[in-house]
């Protein structure tokens, strides 16, 4: 497969067509139907327990699907960036060495990656001893050394505070910008995450509502989930103006 | 008499440190996996497939490998790594335990010594044994050494390793192999209640001094090494069990290890 590094170029990395996952009884998602192309920043929005991670996982092949067909490009490199590492206190594992799974690789390439992702003095430290917004980075520099197509993040944000959060998600734009690669990312930081996407989901359980981060913050769906108050306050500013009464169809699932 | 003596020695301390090689690397990854009560249960399970090896005249061997495997892949299967299975565990083996006790004393024919796979018998390992002991330790050091970023990278994050295209579950069944493979061979050396101390204190005590896996590994096989050696010389010298001796001398190298790190820490 050649490599591929314009921004619009339409083949699609990933597609879902009705797909569906269940945990033991309880059906998690249901008739997803989604694809990203390369080169796009698409953000999925929802309230807890709207499947958001599950989606992810199922992307990755960590959560099999109950329904629905999943097609990758071939040879799809994929860097995910969880939302934690549960790391056992047992495991002695460095920064560096940590960047060597699941490849090893160059000293150069090491230095190149922990720099891009802006955590180039940690080389030496345990992970263990890495404070929140350190560990997201680092996980950032491991998930680009793959060179991926697609980069997963799965609230990388949290437990970061707004200024790092919001330098966080400027490093992930630069990245997209220098390698071209698509960035698929789960988020709760609403007014800093739709204001940096091509493609907004709002999901809960199935998709309610998808396009631009304009278009999104303005639907009614878009509403009933997370009204025009505090949360969505700074994405939804420009629309306050003009909104009728808040949907209440509180998605009955 | 000397000649022979020597012999009998040369071999206990061989099968030893074969078992303590394998035993070092593997031992890790269970601490890392938080699986040492799931060892405790393949290990328990053995004795249950000793007790049929000798009901139908099969090698021990044999049937501690099947057993323990039968074990590992059952609690694979009922139990996952996110949940502490505890009481899962700990039914499957003492269950095991119980049943292979009972299935012993049933056995017709031979009169066994049971306490010979409780706690080890190195000091009777013969030259066919070593055999089996070096070739099952040389074969879990090679999947080992196959699989190593792999299984590190599924321990690390299972989710990870998905991602990168690594089966975590293909990886934990690496590990139950190299774990049956492991006890199978270390029956005779430290027998089948201590085979645990074996894979898990000298790893224990590497931790304080590793600053990677691939260290602790290493200072967790010299470490078994060391506790063999010892453990067999205070069983040779003071006339005890080698294998309550070697894990004895373990849990001293990771009191020394505990200990040592603490004063490290207040300097």
């Amino acid at each position: 497969m050649p490599k591929l590094h314009g921004r619009r170029i339409v083949s699609a990395l990933i597609t879902a067509r009705g797909l569906a996952v269940t945990h033991g009884q309880t059906r998690v998602l249901h008739n997803v139907n989604f694809s990203i192309m390369r080169g796009e920043i698409v953000t999925i929005v929802g309230p807890n327990g709207s499947g958001k991670s599950s989606l992810l996982r199922a992307l990755i092949g960590a959560t099999p699907i109950s329904a629905g067909t999943l097609t990758r490009a071939r040879s799809l490199r994929i860097g995910y960036v969880p939302q934690s590492l549960a790391l056992d206190p047992t495991l002695p594992l460095t920064v560096r060495r940590f960047l060597d799974l699941p490849q090893r690789i160059r000293d150069n390439d090491a230095i190149q990656a922990l720099e891009t992702a802006g955590c180039s003095t940690q080389a030496s430290k345990q992970m263990t001893d890495l404070s929140g917004g350190q560990m997201q980075r680092v996980m950032l520099a491991r998930a680009l050394l793959s060179t991926p197509d697609l980069l997963i993040l799965d609230e990388a944000t949290q437990g970061l505070d707004q200024p790092g959060a919001a330098s966080f998600y400027q490093r992930i734009e630069d990245v997209r910008a220098e390698t071209g690669c698509a960035v698929l990312m789960v988020s709760h930081d609403l007014h800093v995450v739709m204001a940096a996407s091509d493609r907004v989901i709002c999901l809960n359980g199935h998709i309610c509502c998808e396009g631009h981060p304009e278009q999104v913050a303005s639907a009614p769906e878009y509403r009933a989930l997370f009204g025009t108050g505090t949360q969505g306050a700074l994405a939804l500013y420009r629309h306050a103006h003009d909104h009728d009464h808040s949907h209440d169809h509180e998605a009955a699932e | 008499m000397n000649a022979l003596l020597d012999d009998f020695l040369t071999r206990s301390v061989l099968a030893g440190l074969g078992v303590a090689l394998a035993a070092g690397p593997l031992g890790s990854f269970v601490v890392w996996r938080r699986m040492a009560y799931f060892g405790d249960a393949t290990a328990h399970a053995a004795i249950l497939g000793v007790a049929l090896a000798l009901a139908f005249d099969l090698s021990v061997f044999i049937g501690a490998l099947v057993a323990s495997f039968a074990m590992a892949l059952a609690v694979s299967a009922l139990t996952s790594r996110a949940r502490a299975a505890d009481t899962t565990l700990g039914v499957l083996s003492h269950g095991a335990l119980a049943v292979g006790l009972v299935a012993v004393s049933l056995t017709p024919g031979v009169r066994v010594d049971v306490s010979a796979f409780l706690f080890g018998d190195i000091l009777v390992v013969q030259a066919s044994d070593l055999g089996l002991i070096w070739g099952g330790a040389g074969l879990v050091l090679v999947l080992l050494w196959w699989r190593w970023q792999a299984l590190l990278t599924a321990t690390v994050s299972p989710e990870l390793a998905q991602a990168a295209g690594i089966n975590p579950r293909r990886e934990q069944l690496v590990i139950t192999l190299a774990l049956a493979l492991t006890v199978a061979v270390a029956i005779k050396v430290v027998g089948v209640l201590l085979i645990a101390a074996l894979l898990i204190i000298p790893a224990a005590a590497a931790r304080p001094f590793a600053d990677t896996p691939e260290r602790m590994a290493v200072l967790a096989t010299i470490g078994g090494m060391v506790s063999v050696l010892v453990g067999i010389g205070a069983a040779w010298q003071f006339d005890l069990q080698a294998g309550p001796a070697i894990a004895c001398a373990a849990a001293t190298l990771f009191a020394l290890s505990t200990f040592s790190r603490g004063v490290r820490r207040s300097d």
